[in-house]
């Protein structure tokens, strides 16, 4: 279950037990990496069909030695340039209007909590509870009327809903552990409520900031629901440049392969970079 | 959702010279934050009520009858809705509990010493972070299709028939894809919740002489409750709101036989105009995701309840 010692120092068995031990641990790490590369392997394969030519991507029995080629990038790029603009601008303009309304909300249920903060902090929660389909109509005549429809505006807006709650409750999981005496001692000295903010509770929670910018940025990217049914052209984010292929029928795997590479390798390194916060992150700090 | 009245009143209230001369009161810092979400999760929800209750259909904007629950009473009495809601708990009970029980083994597997552990737990997050639509496709052509899908050769090595998973067992593999994308994040919470597991429990269970059955059944499943109980919450939720990979693999297809209802009010809202409808679905679906994640947490503290009591 939990470490388990390398050799038994004192162990009455002797050698029989502990080697029995480093075999049964070698059996379970094979299992490990075989189980985590099986995982991996339809990244892996996408991958290095994006190098491939069709022919070879097409190809039965798969080829997997072959001379790698950039042609698939080169041809996916004049149509995944646009949406990539429009998926940062959506994903970064809305992380940061979710800062702007979430932190403040957060520093005041972490550093003034009254009874009602933990009513607050669930319900916040509870608009998770909602899926994006019981709202999509109204969003989608609301915005057809304010001509939203289509425009990157609209997707900063809906996708500020979907990551509010999690600012205000990562960011009040990484305030509340700003030790209490740090604020008091601002309040001796007569610190107002935004030097408190800005002076303390932020520069504190730095590292929190990041990590919840980075899977609000995450799941901006990968958001389909919206994307698909708000914009169409001008606003089109990656998720409905991919889907576009989708009508291809896999005539194409090797571009396919290719786009998708793109779309999916940012999001892959900053994960991988960030894991463990991440982990933190998708709990809602539930779980540390 | 339902602790709107419960909101702190006294924000609009309180006279703006609160204590210690500055403006700000914490309940001023929290409404921006609630305002926004009210705006956009609560008001629009009650709009699709209102809408549920009437035939409203976006070719003919201009009759727009009352027709009461008429709505909700096609989507639970024809057959084929019943079919859908079906498939809708079925594609999350599905995926939930394989994305429980390999992920499960996954964390335990992790969760001991080894070359090359966190290589592994770091890597293993990747299917978690792949963009559904990107999943669908990629799973839909280069893996199961039945000509040319990796899937289909493995079969043929094996003196086995290529199978057209999509074609003959369409919600077995959309299941399997979506488990595919699921299980990291349930292996990486439970393998979380695993770390923060005491040592000297284990030890002094071992000393006790416990099996190592014994030993996960009363000393790891106790202490992993909070760990299942956020993976599961979170999953019901997310699980019963999948779209992009329904969409991007079989589109609901072979006939209704994928399609969950977010998929089915996308097609009767943006296909066919039917706003009455779709309207209704959605009002069923956060009804639906409320119930279950509510009742799934009852279940899960009952049932760790009993483990600590025996």
């Amino acid at each position: 279950m939990t470490t388990v010692p390398r050799s038994q120092p004192t162990s009455r068995a002797g050698r029989t037990v502990s080697d029995r031990h480093r075999a049964r641990n070698i059996v379970l790490t094979v299992i490990t990496y075989l189980i985590v590369l099986a995982f991996l392997f339809p990244l892996a394969w996408m991958i290095l069909n994006a190098f491939k030519t069709e022919a070879q991507a097409f190809a039965t029995p798969p080829v997997f030695f072959f001379t790698p080629i950039w042609d698939n990038f080169q041809r996916a790029l004049p149509s995944y340039l646009p949406a990539l603009a429009n998926s940062l601008v959506a994903a970064v303009g809305s992380t940061l209007l979710a800062f702007i309304l979430g932190l403040p909300a957060a520093f005041a249920l972490a550093v003034y909590p009254t009874r009602r903060a933990q009513g607050v902090l669930t319900w916040m929660l509870s608009t998770k509870f909602m899926p994006a389909v019981g709202v999509i109509v109204p969003i989608f005549l609301l915005f057809r009327n304010l001509g939203l429809l289509d425009t990157r505006l609209g997707l900063i807006l809906m996708y500020t809903t979907m990551n509010l709650p999690l600012v205000v409750w990562m960011m009040h999981s990484y305030m509340s552990e700003i030790p209490f005496a740090i604020y008091e001692a601002a309040k001796v000295d007569g610190a107002s409520v935004s030097q408190e903010f800005f002076r303390i509770a932020l520069p504190l929670s730095m590292p929190g900031v990041a990590a919840t910018a980075l899977l609000a940025l995450i799941f901006a990217w990968n958001e389909v629901f919206f994307a698909l049914n708000l914009t169409s052209a001008d606003a089109a984010p990656l998720s409905v440049f991919i889907g576009e292929f989708k009508t291809s029928q896999g005539l194409f795997w090797a571009q396919l392969s290719a786009a998708a590479t793109l779309v999916v390798l940012p999001v892959l390194v900053f994960g991988w970079i960030a894991q463990r916060q991440l982990v933190r992150g998708l709990s809602f700090g539930a779980v540390k | 959702m339902t602790t709107v009245q419960s909101l702190p009143t006294t924000a609009t209230r309180v006279p703006p010279a609160p204590k210690r001369g500055s403006r700000l009161t914490p309940a001023a810092l929290i409404w921006p934050a609630m305002l926004y979400l009210i705006l956009t999760t609560q008001v629009p929800f009650f709009m699709t009520v209102y809408y549920s209750f009437f035939r409203y259909n976006l070719v003919d904007p201009a009759s727009r009858p009352f027709i009461g629950l008429a709505n909700y009473q096609t989507l639970l009495t024809d057959p084929q809705n019943l079919r859908i809601l079906l498939n809708t708990v079925v594609l999350a009970g599905g995926t939930l509990i394989l994305t429980l029980i390999i992920g499960a083994a996954l964390a335990l597997l992790l969760n001991r010493q080894f070359l090359g552990r966190t290589v592994l737990r770091t890597l293993l997050i990747s299917s978690f972070l792949v963009m559904p639509l990107v999943t669908a496709v990629i799973w839909k052509n280069m893996l199961l299709s039945p000509t040319s899908g990796f899937f289909a050769w493995v079969a043929q090595s094996l003196g086995l028939a290529p199978v057209d998973w999509l074609g003959q067992f369409p919600m077995f593999s959309v299941i399997v894809m979506i488990t595919w994308e699921w299980t990291p994040f349930a292996a990486l919470i439970l393998l979380t919740g695993l770390q923060s597991l005491p040592d000297d429990q284990i030890e002094a269970a071992r000393l006790d002489g416990a099996s190592p059955w014994q030993e996960f059944q009363h000393i790891v499943l106790p202490h992993w409750t909070q760990a299942i109980q956020v993976v599961v919450l979170m999953e019901t939720v997310a699980l019963l709101q999948v779209y992009g990979e329904i969409y991007g693999s079989t589109s609901g297809g072979p006939g209704i036989a994928t399609t969950n209802l977010p998929y089915f009010i996308y097609q009767k809202a943006f296909a066919e105009y039917n706003i009455g409808l779709a309207s209704a679905a959605g009002v069923l679906t956060v009804i639906l995701t409320n119930i279950l994640a509510v009742y799934l947490l009852r279940l899960i503290g009952r049932t760790t309840a009993h483990h600590r009591g025996g």
